[in-house]
Formats: structure tokens, sequence, C-alpha cells
């Protein structure tokens, strides 16, 4: 039914589209025009599907509430709690739609019935209301076109409209990401003191768990302690960027300033397909591959080595990298202006000179933004540190044991069923929290540095 | 006294023949001025005194270039003993996004000209003077050489041509982005300049070829139709095109 009807406005906003282009020609022919006869169309097209569509959107959000208070008004004497209510609804509802399966009393059968009713009721009443609409909006709208008002000045103001809804619904959900992390974790720093958690050195969650019952507050003291997870996300991070930043800057340096227009024609691609790789094919990349690799190597040396070692993730995640640091970089220092490079050579300044005294320091800025936002984008890398690096957090300072990181325990908390309302729960949140914060901060950062960068050439 | 002669010049850019058959003498410690319509090829010949057509990776090189019987359009020069003798300054001013010090002690530093910080000091404060920029900015040396005026900035570049004592600058119309009293105070040095370095200017303004050259060659449609000194080319050229051309009928 829905569908149906939204799909009725389209078509009819279509057609109204067309219709309204056909009249500005006819108009033509007796006066001058206000805008250009697509405007015309666009007036009507535009009259035609939003009022109608944002009164259907509206009713699609209150309908069902609605619909609900009016059932559960005859349950208001029975003394019930808010979670029975919703229960009876969700029994309500089932039954109406014929796959309730337990006892049906005749007070539950009525209020199916009811709900049936006034479900029809609605159905009608939106149809009803929307055509009403569709005609009285069309018919002011194409009275105004009749009169040959001004055409351009609305549609551009609708369409600046439209914009608008359109960013806000971005910033709106970012802002409720961010605002259902934040309750979540005061939730937890409820439970766990914020201090215990951001200097505690242990990180065992796990043994909160009690059946039944409230965990030992002593027991939450010691369990929550994020200490390890930072160092082991900045660890492998770094070990990452020890890998990214050398091979991508060079990269970087020969794509802008030696490689031939051939040779970056094919060489530019290839390195970017390394950022189009998913993360999962890294991650057993990294668990299966690097992984014993390393292991075998280090015990060849005599060296004790975990299987999944920080530096097999941190070095494939590295890999990851590449491209980002690369690429960027590229584009920065191919930004650099081509009289510089002259002004450099004429001096008798080899390449190598050239990019280390002249393109390098110019495009510096840009440099480090890119390397602040790889490395924002390593600390939140999940996949490859959750299949390659082990979920023991240790606090430990050595790239071959096992470490574990912020997002590898987020992952670890809540894969399997979950208790809400529990500290360990509710502790991926403050993890996801901090760690929002963490690149939050670098992105700023490395944005800052960026914009900084581009003043100094415009 | 010959200091560059340049026989039977082609310069091609991929499968476009660019120059045809540039012959030219450039006198020592003259200047030399390169007029003519745009895209005639003064610029092209002007970057091949110095293999700044290197850098374009399509554009091929033939015939024969000697500066004092050195062949420089030859696979076994020194491109960069090449530059350090001859300057260039550009179009636009592009001093590079260092201090003023750093830009003229660019090329000093790389070619390692001077043996102690005091020396280095002696260069930067002689070649400021030479290109009458000391005074306006002595006293802020450490500032970044892209926060100066237009005829600051392009004075800067050719102090920093002139840090490593070259014996030829070659300027690639070094006023069309000035003003005409920056333009002015170029000319004026070019004067000064020619005392000791051999100039080779391109310019399309033909009043700035007149006032600051001693020979002039005119370039059209690649071929340099005729070269000689500047008085005659401007009184009484033997060309018809070069009639035309000065006396503004085309170009």
């Amino acid at each position: 039914m829905n569908l149906i009807l939204v799909t009725f406005i389209i078509l009819l906003a279509f057609t109204s589209y067309y219709f309204g282009r056909k009249k500005a020609l006819v108009i033509q022919s007796s006066q001058r025009l206000t805008a250009l006869p697509k405007f015309y169309g666009y007036y009507l097209a535009a009259w035609c599907a939003a009022p109608a569509l944002i009164i259907f959107a509206l009713w699609s959000v209150f309908e069902p509430s609605i619909v609900k208070t009016f059932i559960l008004q005859d349950y208001t004497d029975q003394n019930l709690t808010k979670n029975e209510l919703q229960l009876i609804y969700t029994k309500v509802k089932a039954l109406a739609a014929g796959t309730y399966t337990g006892d049906i009393t005749n007070f539950l059968d009525e209020s199916a019935n009811k709900y049936i009713q006034l479900k029809g009721i609605a159905n009608s009443a939106k149809v009803a209301i929307i055509l009403a609409i569709l005609i009285f909006s069309l018919s002011f709208a194409y009275r105004s076109v009749q009169k040959n008002d001004r055409m351009r000045e609305p549609v551009e103001i609708f369409l600046k409209w439209v914009l608008f809804v359109a960013s806000l619904g971005a910033v709106l959900v970012t802002i409720g990401i961010v605002f259902s992390l934040l309750f979540e974790a005061i939730r937890f720093f409820q439970a766990v003191k914020i201090f215990d958690f951001i200097f505690g050195t242990h990180w065992y969650p796990a043994k909160t768990f009690v059946r039944d019952g409230q965990p030992d507050p002593e027991l939450m003291k010691d369990a929550f302690g994020a200490v390890p997870l930072f160092a082991g996300t900045f660890f492998i991070a770094f070990i990452a960027m020890c890998v990214a930043i050398p091979i991508g800057l060079l990269s970087g340096i020969y794509l802008s300033e030696y490689a031939g227009r051939g040779i970056r024609k094919y060489a530019k691609p290839i390195i970017e397909i390394l950022a189009g790789i998913p993360t999962v094919v890294y991650g057993f990349f990294a668990a299966l591959t690097v992984g014993p690799f390393v292991k075998e190597i280090g015990n060849a040396m005599g060296l004790e080595v975990s299987a999944e070692s920080a530096l097999a993730a941190g070095a494939v995640m590295g890999v990851m990298i590449i491209p980002f640091i690369s690429s960027l970089s590229d584009d920065v220092m191919t930004a650099v202006p081509q009289n510089l490079r002259d002004g450099s050579y004429a001096m008798g300044a080899t390449k190598s000179e050239t990019v280390k005294k002249v393109i390098f320091p110019a495009a510096l800025p840009g440099i480090v933004g890119s390397i602040l936002l790889a490395v924002s984008r390593a600390v939140g890398e999940t996949m490859i540190v959750v299949m390659a690096s082990g979920l023991a957090a240790n606090l430990t300072m050595n790239p071959l044991e096992s470490t574990s990181t912020i997002t590898a325990q987020i992952v670890v908390i809540l894969i399997g069923d979950q208790q809400f309302g529990d500290p360990k729960t509710q502790s991926a949140f403050a993890l996801g929290i901090s760690l929002f914060i963490v690149t939050l901060l670098l992105n700023v950062i490395a944005l800052s540095v960026v914009k900084k960068y581009r003043e100094k050439y415009e | 006294m010959s200091k560059i002669k340049a026989e039977n010049v082609n310069v091609y850019y991929g499968s476009k023949q660019a120059l045809f058959d540039v012959s030219i003498d450039i006198a020592e410690k003259e200047v030399t001025a390169l007029i003519g319509p745009s895209g005639c090829g003064k610029s092209t010949f002007l970057r091949c005194l110095n293999r700044m057509n290197d850098v374009i990776e399509i554009c091929r090189v033939e015939g024969s270039i000697k500066m004092d019987n050195l062949e420089l359009n030859s696979r076994k020069l020194d491109v960069v003993r090449l530059r350090e003798n001859v300057g260039m300054v550009f179009q636009k001013p592009n001093p590079f996004p260092k201090t003023i010090y750093e830009n003229v002690a660019y090329g000093p530093t790389i070619h390692g000209i001077a043996q102690s910080k005091e020396e280095m000091d002696q260069i930067v404060e002689t070649s400021l003077k030479k290109a009458a920029l000391w005074n306006e900015v002595k006293d802020r040396l450490d500032e970044i050489g892209t926060g100066l005026s237009g005829g600051q900035q392009q004075r800067l570049c050719i102090a920093r041509a002139i840090s490593v004592s070259p014996e030829v600058i070659l300027m690639d119309e070094p006023c069309s982005a000035l003003d005409p009293i920056a333009t002015a105070q170029i000319e004026e040095l070019i004067d000064d300049l020619k005392k000791e370095v051999t100039i080779v200017i391109v310019t399309h303004s033909m009043s700035q070829a007149a006032r600051v050259s001693q020979k002039t060659g005119f370039f059209h449609l690649g071929k340099l139709i005729e070269f000689g000194p500047t008085d005659k080319i401007f009184k009484n050229p033997d060309n018809q095109q070069t009639q035309d051309y000065i006396t503004g009928r085309f170009g």
C-alpha cells in the first residue's frame, strides 16, 4: 500500500514536470517567460512531491505509536508495568497478523480486532489526506504557473532546502551516534571509576561475570584498566607506521617526481588497489601467512615468537596504509607549482636536491596531514587486529608477543549474547568513545595542517 | 666576442617542430633580446641554452650550441655545471617558500661554493646588493621570500641567479608580471649586470628590447627571421616581416 502510494506520488511529480514545461511553452507564445521552461516543470514537480511526501513521512512515523496508545487504553486499569504492556501489544499485533500461537483470550481477541479496524481506518485516512494534499498543492502551483509568476527563485530556494535537509540528516546521525556512545559510557563510569579505567593496567572484563547478581565491586576495580589496550593500539599503529611511512613516502616521491608518464599511469592505480582490498582479506593474510612466517623466522633465530604477534598485525596494517600515504603525498607534491621545480633545476640542482630542499619542504604540511590521517586509520583498524594479533590484553612492548587493541576488545565484548546494563557490555561504549576522541583529535589536527598548506599557494 | 654560438638548432615537441634551423651568435657581456609573437619559439630557444628543455619529456633538440667551444647539446655534458654557469630568471617570480637568505644561499649551498658561514653571508649580501634589493631586505633576511612584492620577488630571483656568479643569465620575459616601476628597476639592473655577465632576454615589449639590448633577434613561426644590432633592427630592418612586426602591423 505504502509502496503504491509513494510510486504514485513520484510518477505524478514526473508527469507534472513535463506538463509544466509544456505549459510554459504555451505561455511563451503570448508573453515573456520568467524563467527557462524547465523551471516551470521543476516548480510543479516540487509542489506535487514535496508536501505529499513530507506528510507521508510524518504519518508513517507517528501512526504506530498512536495506534498503540489506542489499543493499550483498554489495559490502563490493570496496573501493568511498561514491559508487560509492551508484551501485550506485541501479542495483539501477532494475533492480528495471524502469527500468534499462544492461548487466545477474549480480551486479546477483541484487541486484535480493534487493531485491525484502527489500521484500516488509518490507511484509508492516509490515502485520503495525501490525495487531498496532492490536489490542493498541485492546483495552487498550477495557478501560479498560469499567472506566469516568477519560477526560478522558488525552485532555487526549494533546492537549497533539499540540500540543507540532506546535510542536516548527516549531522544529526553523527550527533546521535556520539550521544548513544556517551550515554552508555556514562552508565559504565557509574559502575567503574573513570580513574580506574584510564590508569588501570589490567584488562580482564570476563572475571566480573557473575551469574544472577551484582559483581563484586573489588573485582570491578581491577578488571577494566584500559592502559594495556591503549598501549597495544598505539604500539600496533606505531609498527604499522614504521612500515607505511617510509615505503609510502618514498613511493609518493618516486611517483610525483621521478616516474615517467607511462609508469605513473599504471603504478598509481596499482598502488591504490591496495586500498581497495577488504580488511578481512588483509586479516587472514596476516593471521595465516605473515604471522606463522614471522614465528618461523623468529624460532629459527632462537626467539620466542607468538603466532599472533603484534609485529605481524602491525606490518600487514602498514601495508594496508601504504596507499593512503603514497597517494596523498604524491598529490600534494604534484601540486607544488612547476615553476618552483624550474627555479631549482635552473640553479643547477639535481633531482634529489630539488626534492629534498624545495619540493618536500613545500609539501611538508600536506604530507604531515596525510600521515596523521593514516595514523587515525591505523588506530581505528579492527579486522586485522582481531584476526592476527590475539585477544589477550597483555601490557607489553615486545613486538613478538601478542597484544590487543581497543577495537579488537570492542569486538570481543559485543559478539555473541550480551547483557545490557552489564558493566562488561557497557565498557565497549567507554572504549568506543575514547577511540572516537583519539581519532577525532587526529583528524582535526590533520585537517587544520592541510588547510594551512592550502593557504600558502592560493 | 662570441660567447654562445648556435648552429642549425631544430627543436621538436613530440612530432611537432618548434624551431627551424636557428643559427645565432651571442656576444659576450652584451644584452641580446629575442622578440617575436607568442608561440614563435623564442622561449624554447632560450631554454636550449641551459638545457631546461630536458625537463620536458617529449622535447628533442638537434643541432649544435657551443658556449666557449663547449658543446651544450651533448649527452656527455654535465648539466649541473652548465646551469651553474648559465643562470635563469623566469616569467613569473618563483622564489622558494623559504627565507630570503635561504633563497639566495640556495645555489652556493648546492654547489658547495661557500666554505664558511661568513663567506655565505658575504655572498648573500653581494648578490642582494647587485640585485638592488639589499637596502630593502637587509633587516628581514629571515622572512619568507614569497612575502615580498612582485618586483622584489623578481629581484630576489635575480639575486638567486647571480649568487653562483654565472657567466650567462637567461631571462624569460622577466617583467611581464610586474608594474612599470618594478620594470624600470629591473631594466636598470640589467644594464648594470651586463658589465659582468652575458644576458639573453626574451621579451614581449619591443620598447624594452630597444631600451636594454645591444643585439636583437626576431623570431617568427619557429624561425629566426632577422638578427642584428638593436638600432638596425628597430630603425632599418632588412626583412619586411620584421618591419611589419616592429611597426605593430601584426603580432
